[in-house]
């Protein structure tokens, strides 16, 4: 297997202010990764700086190719869908055109109907609502229509920050296996930030866990959930 | 890190927040500024005396608006009325009642104080934009208003009231235009220690509060209501101050002399001097006063055109405004000290 | 009664103006969060431009459309030249450079075709609208372009995907980038949208206002107001604000005493915050709740 997303030696900025010291990473091809960490962590940073939204320096290669001079639009158009924290809805919006939104830089409309009739069918609460305002859906609905959103892209990495956050732990349950399954049957390489730590660490093949800006621990997510020190911090038992 | 990267989310407020301490100068720097000023009259014309201090008048009407807005964050267009109404104070008292003239100083303040904070009250369920545009109903309506038949016998009607220029007091052996100058710098150091001090209070800090964030300043306890009317109102009184001022030195009142374009120059004053950082209101009022005329002398026919890119490079080359140049230049001074 | 429902017929055919010109706000509030202050003289200055094409000859509806063109075009360079570089400058910097460009542009056409007041053409005529001295057939024209520009505005942005990019960068800018909208662009096609339908504005606005520098001074001001009244966010309520505006104004001066010519602005802008008192959104406009 090859690393599709190679970061090295990422440091990242608020202002005056240090939040990533010397991350290094790679994610493997069709991998699904956890990245775990207490808040402040800097899990969302990691996250905002792989799609440069932050000022950041060090390596970040996808497939290859560096994207720390492309702009976070362009960074997107190579197939990297972002869902961010608070899931970034397009509320004043329906549904419908939160989804085609997501396809907005695709050309081929034939293409984009189909899918907007599969995401119908990943989440069929969305289709009972497609015309709905967007921000009149619930917090689980919202953050259905967000992964939708992101998949519109046809991705070929996928970052999800928190995505349990907020939500009603079945809901969670439900998201997280749909998760499993894009992973599995669209071949999408998904890294996902948590601080569920246990649900995270089921659904995950691969883990990372950051502390102050820096990771402290990588490798199997089996492994590192029998770790002793993961289940006594993140774990609880 | 989520409350960093919220920041980042959420949109940058109107009004940047300026900490408690970069709204001013430094003590030495200050008393050094002061005593230039004070012999600097010692070595010039009449002529430039007088801009001088049109420069700090206009720098007392600057600070007050950035009061308004650097300190509580509220913004207004309609700054020209309150000057207005303290120059016609000031010029209707000296004229009608003969008094004093540095008697007509404080009421000036009060009536603009009165009118800000009467207008203030229902214009505070108002913000941003909304407000701007109460103001500035304000601002176009003032002139015309001292312009009514009703009130000629008083203010003179469109011909305005010339005023008597005051001597220099116990026979002081200076010019009239001198005289004023020092009157005028010693009104304007009182008011700027003043304004400080106010920022620096328990009131000032709810206006930053507000400016802030007034949501959470509600939450947390502070009267917002009460404080943005108050800060309107403060902010009137000293542009009245100013106003009456500009009455007693230029010895004329008029209403033409107070439209939305003076409201406008003390908003460019503002923004050139840095928003929030309080010397930089005198700095501002120097742009505004001397940079048309620069602009003049550069080409009578496209002066509007002159100013207007002079303005441009300046918000270009510092955004924002003078403050970035000070901090710029102290960074500069500590580096040579190394 | 009968003065009565003239007025309103005259409130509206001057409404029509402001009517066109809140549009046009309300096109670059949206692309970029601002009330443009030159927005006035950028569509004065794009008359001119249709006047001078007309001098040399170009007949009307050509001079129209190139006219359009060349607007649109200077909107995205005074953005891409003047704007881009402020925006992560403080909002009222922003501000003091609307002012500058309004100082230059109206200088500038001062300076090339002076500021004599000149005679504009209009393609409807100005005989009587249906038997009406109150409104003419211009004014007639007006309202009808103003209409239809404003049904084009709304198939734009709810049918065609670069209005809903456009609508996405300007809701949420960073979730518009997450999706891959170059909202830099968007921001710059707005400037262009706004000038281009500024440019009608003026066109439109110069036969009754006649043709000069400071043409639009006065127009601006009641374009924000409608703009304002009807609610920021909808370009139906900037067009409905801007007849409002006229009624408004014209039952004032008829109606308030000692309202004269000189107090009808000031009058129409108090009941205007009279009414945002109460409807903080403007009338059509959605309200934002805010967040701490």
């Amino acid at each position: 297997m090859t690393a599709m997303l190679n970061v090295k030696d990422l440091r990242a900025y608020y202002g005056q202010v240090q939040a990533l010291h010397g991350l290094s990473f790679s994610l493997n091809e069709g991998s699904l990764t956890t990245l775990l960490g207490a808040n402040g962590a800097g899990k969302t940073t990691t996250l905002r700086a792989i799609c440069n939204m932050v000022r950041s320096t060090g390596a970040i290669e996808f497939e290859g190719a560096p994207l720390s001079s492309k702009s976070t639009e362009n960074i997107v158009r190579l197939g990297i869908a972002h869902v961010p924290q608070g899931r970034g809805t397009f509320t004043t919006m329906t549904v419908e055109e939160n989804l085609q939104l997501g396809a907005i830089s695709r050309t081929d409309k034939a293409g984009i109907v189909s899918d907007i009739e599969r995401m119908y069918e990943h989440f069929p609460v969305l289709k009972e609502r497609y015309t709905q305002q967007a921000g009149t859906l619930s917090g689980g609905e919202q953050q259905m229509l967000a992964v939708a959103r992101a998949l519109m892209l046809r991705p070929r990495l996928m970052l999800l920050d928190e995505p349990s956050f907020g939500l009603a732990p079945l809901v969670v349950r439900d998201l997280f296996k749909i998760l499993g399954k894009i992973n599995r049957e669209e071949k999408v390489t998904i890294l996902v930030v948590e601080q569920n730590a246990q649900l995270a660490l089921e659904l995950a093949d691969q883990a990372y866990v950051i502390e102050t800006g820096r990771i402290v621990m990588s490798g199997n997510a089996k492994d590192i959930a029998n770790n002793e020190d993961v289940r006594k911090s993140y774990l609880g038992y | 890190m989520s409350a960093a990267a919220e920041d980042a989310v959420t949109e940058a407020p109107a009004v940047e927040a300026v900490p408690k301490r970069a709204m001013t100068l430094g003590t030495g720097t200050s008393l050094a500024i002061l005593a230039a000023l004070l012999i600097a009259p010692l070595f010039v014309k009449n002529f430039i005396a007088f801009q001088m201090t049109m420069v700090m008048i206009y720098g007392i009407a600057v600070l007050a608006l950035n009061i308004l807005t650097g300190g509580s964050g509220q913004f207004s267009l309609g700054q020209s009325a309150f000057y207005a109404l303290g120059a016609y104070t000031s010029a209707v008292l000296m004229e009608n009642a003969n008094v004093n003239y540095a008697l007509t100083l404080p009421i000036a303040g009060l009536v603009s104080f009165g009118a800000g904070y009467l207008f203030g009250k229902p214009a505070l369920r108002l913000s941003g934009i909304y407000l701007a545009l109460a103001t500035f109903a304000l601002a176009v309506a003032m002139p015309q208003f001292l312009k009514l038949h009703f009130f000629e016998s008083w203010t003179g009607g469109v011909q305005g009231l010339v005023v008597m220029k005051p001597d220099a007091p116990f026979g002081l052996p200076l010019s009239q235009d001198k005289w004023l100058y020092y009157f005028t710098l010693a009104i304007t150091v009182a008011i700027y220690i003043g304004s400080i001090n106010l920022l620096r209070s328990r009131s000032g800090r709810a206006f930053m509060s507000i400016r802030d964030n007034e949501i959470a300043a509600s939450a947390m306890g502070v009267d917002v209501a009460k404080y943005k009317t108050l800060a309107f109102g403060v902010s009137a009184g000293i542009t009245g101050i100013a106003g009456g001022l500009s009455a007693i030195v230029v010895a004329f009142v008029a209403p033409d002399s107070y439209t939305i374009n003076l409201a406008i120059s003390l908003f460019l004053g503002m923004v050139v001097g840095g928003v929030g950082w309080l010397p930089g209101s005198f700095v501002g009022a120097a742009f505004i006063i001397f940079v048309p005329n620069i602009a003049e002398s550069i080409s009578k026919g496209l002066s509007g055109a002159v100013f207007g890119v002079l303005l441009f490079i300046v918000i270009f080359l510092v955004p924002h405004g003078a403050r970035q140049v000070a901090i710029a230049a102290q960074l500069l001074m500590g580096k040579l000290r190394k | 009664m009968e003065l009565f429902v003239n007025q309103i017929l005259a409130g509206i055919s001057t409404g029509a103006i402001y009517a066109c010109m809140a549009l046009a706000v309300v096109m670059i509030y949206q692309a970029i969060d601002h009330l443009n202050f030159a927005q006035g003289e950028m569509a004065m200055f794009s008359t001119f431009i249709s006047w001078q094409l007309m001098q040399w000859g170009v007949p009307y509806w050509w001079a129209f459309l190139l006219t359009i063109a060349i607007s649109f075009a200077g909107g995205i360079l005074i953005e891409r030249l003047l704007f881009k570089p402020l925006a992560k400058a403080p909002v009222l910097t922003n501000v003091a450079g609307f002012i500058a460009l309004f100082a230059i542009v109206n200088s500038v056409a001062g300076l090339i075709w002076d500021f004599t007041i000149k005679q504009y053409p209009t393609p409807f005529g100005s005989s009587p609208f249906l038997g009406s001295q109150l409104i003419s057939t211009h004014q007639a024209g007006m309202i009808g372009v103003t209409l239809l520009m404003l049904v084009g505005l709304y198939l734009f942005f709810q049918f065609t995907r670069i209005g809903l990019a456009m609508r996405a960068a300007a809701a949420l800018p960073e979730s518009a980038r997450l999706v891959g909208i170059n909202t830099s662009w968007m921001i710059a096609l707005g400037w262009g949208m706004a000038s281009a339908i500024g440019a009608v504005a003026g066109i439109l606005i110069a036969p009754v206002v006649f043709l000069e520098p400071n043409m639009m001074g006065g127009v601006l001001v009641y374009g924000f107001a409608a703009a304002v009244l009807g609610g920021l966010t909808s370009p139906l309520g900037a067009v409905v604000g801007g007849f409002l505006m006229g009624v408004f104004e014209n039952l004032a001066g008829t109606y308030i005493p000692a309202v004269g010519n000189e107090l009808k602005l000031p009058i129409a802008l108090a009941l205007i915050i009279i009414v945002l008192v109460f409807k903080p959104a403007g009338l059509f406009g959605r309200a934002i709740v805010k967040r701490v």
